[in-house]
């Protein structure tokens, strides 16, 4: 025992150094990103990538801000996540209110159509979409894409609420029933305040998701006004403009943000992470 | 319970959630369903996106089956596949398998945490985010991999290693999605497996091959699916990193049908593109669930 206690001693230190290594190297861009921001094009040239900035140089950061509004492009992207995450929490509750409490006839299928909605590739949509948004003169505004993920989001919603709500425990809803309540008041005032848990899990995602998205926004949104964080940073990747230093300030202002969130949503997420497992 | 009296309550009972239904399907209907039946109509058609399309049958698919550029498309999703499932869920399973049982018990818990934490942070990002931070790294002319390593390598801009590259920046973004939902996976094995594996002398790796794997089963299966299907419908780090080339060294159907919707305006074969991609992920999915609703199947039964 004690023979096999020292003969193992050496190795456990050897496995977690290997973990921490490929920690290193996994967290190595957000450093190497984060070093540089802070860095003048000129002392990027002469001290390369990896030395410390030499105290806080902020023009490359400031530059970018200005030169993207990013400030806007915040607004855009927390004002479509926003709605989003709402619109699409309250058309799956609904929707789940049918199927899973209602039992509606034909359910199963309808849970298969919003499946499969869900799962189906943007690009068999956006040309139509692009389309039709012009004929109704909804292209290049937020709504547009809002409706869009709205529903999107929704489909998912539905099918992931509609089994949590089959398993609702029926007592409470008959005993309401018999005290006449009626179904929208039923919904409201015992369903949605029993589920909250998850509604909030779910509208976590879907406003994380809906900030993550890049293809249809970057079709839909094509004025400066209108764009979000993933799209302006995407777009303007590799423009010849932009040095060294300018283009890790404008990944660092992309990392940021989805950072924060991760960091205020984090026991929610991994208590959650296995719901977004389905999609 | 009681089958009168539901019986007699439900039917008139049942009618009533329809109207719940109705804001959704009325969305639904405008979305998803009238743009895919007019996305798989265009695709018969040749059509510049103004004036009205010129039916042409199946010639868009019968010019596709021998587009050289679509069929490497598809072997590019096969090699994202590979790097965006396959790889992450081997390593993410040596990773979860160590951390939980081995990092966990002799380092505690907290350890296991942090460096799970680590191996995730790359999934937060945006995944046009991801590209940008990368497009930076691996920039040929100032870029951060090349200046540490003294080398001039055009990680991107080179058509025999850009594939690679990208196969390369998915497996660093994709890894923390596995190794999480696979320690989620193992707090519900019994920990008793382990300690009589544990008393019976078996060794880690032993451990490894006959508890862990069987015993998280239905995560590795949910992983492979979900990421296999990201794999196929992978679009931004394309656009943001190689925008397919150089060539098209590293073009995909969903960038391919993108090109051809706006850029070339060639819609109907664009759409045609689309539509086969739909297929292939419609057909994914499916297997998905009805492996999915095997498993469910005494649930159903008790709801009927």
């Amino acid at each position: 025992m004690n023979a096999d206690r020292t003969f193992r001693q050496p190795g456990r230190w050897a496995v977690l150094a290997a973990l921490v290594v490929l920690a290193v190297v996994m967290l190595f861009p957000f450093v190497i990103v984060t070093l540089n921001a802070f860095k003048s094009p000129a002392e990027y040239s002469s001290n390369g990538p990896l030395s410390l900035p030499h105290g806080f140089y902020l023009d490359g950061i400031i530059a970018f801000w200005d030169r993207v509004d990013f400030g806007l492009k915040l607004w855009n992207s927390l004002l479509i996540s926003g709605v989003v995450a709402v619109a699409a929490v309250v058309l799956s509750v609904l929707n789940a209110y049918a199927l899973g409490i209602g039992k509606v006839r034909g359910r199963l299928w309808i849970l298969v159509l919003f499946l499969v909605a869900n799962t189906l590739p943007q690009e068999s949509l956006v040309y139509p979409l692009y389309y039709l948004s012009k004929e109704v003169g909804l292209y290049d505004s937020k709504l547009a894409v809002i409706l869009i993920f709205t529903v999107i989001q929704a489909a998912f919603g539905t099918y992931l609420l509609s089994s949590v709500l089959g398993q609702f425990p029926r007592g409470i809803l008959e005993a309401a029933e018999i005290d006449g309540a009626s179904r929208w008041r039923m919904l409201w005032g015992i369903v949605v305040p029993i589920s909250r848990p998850t509604l909030s899990v779910l509208l976590i995602f879907f406003f994380i998701w809906t900030w993550n998205e890049f293809f249809l926004p970057m079709v839909f949104l094509i004025s400066n006004d209108n764009q979000t964080v993933p799209v302006a940073l995407g777009v303007l990747q590799g423009e010849k403009m932009m040095d060294a230093t300018m283009s890790s300030a404008s990944a660092l202002l992309g990392i940021v943000p989805a950072v924060a969130f991760f960091l205020i949503f984090q026991r929610t997420l991994t208590r959650g992470v296995t719901v977004g497992a389905i999609k | 319970m009681a089958p009168p009296v539901a019986g007699a309550a439900r039917p008139r009972g049942r009618g009533g959630y329809w109207l719940y239904l109705v804001p959704s399907l009325v969305l639904f209907l405008a979305i998803i369903v009238v743009p895919f039946l007019m996305n798989v109509a265009t695709s018969f058609t040749r059509w510049s996106g103004v004036g009205t399309p010129t039916w042409i049958g199946l010639d868009n698919y019968t010019k596709l089956f021998k587009d050289a550029r679509f069929w490497a498309s598809f072997e590019h999703n096969v090699a994202l596949i590979i790097a965006m499932a396959v790889v992450p869920t081997i390593i993410g399973l040596v990773l979860a398998a160590a951390l939980f049982d081995y990092i966990a018990k002799r380092f505690g818990g907290r350890t296991a945490s942090a460096l799970r934490a680590a191996f995730y942070l790359p999934q937060v990002l945006p995944v046009a985010v991801a590209g940008v931070v990368w497009g930076w790294m691996l920039h040929p002319s100032y870029g951060a991999v090349n200046e540490i390593f003294g080398i001039k390598v055009n990680w991107l801009g080179d058509p025999d290693i850009a594939l690679a590259t990208v196969m390369a920046i998915m497996v660093w973004f994709q890894l923390g999605y596995p190794v999480v939902i696979f320690m989620a996976g193992l707090q519900r094995v019994d920990p008793s497996l382990y300690e009589a594996a544990e008393i019976d002398g078996a060794s880690w790796w032993r451990r490894f091959w006959h508890i862990t794997i069987p015993q998280i089963r239905p995560e590795i299966f949910v992983v492979l699916l979900t990421c296999t299907i990201a794999a196929l419908k992978v679009f931004g780090p394309i656009f943001v990193l190689t925008r397919g080339g150089p060539g098209s060294s590293t073009m995909v159907p969903s960038y391919f049908s993108y090109l051809n919707f706006f850029e070339k305006v060639n819609v109907g074969y664009g759409s045609a593109i689309a539509t086969v991609l739909a297929l292939i992920i419609v057909v994914v999915t499916f297997l998905f669930l009805r492996v999915q609703m095997g498993g469910q199947g005494r649930d159903q039964e008790s709801d009927s």
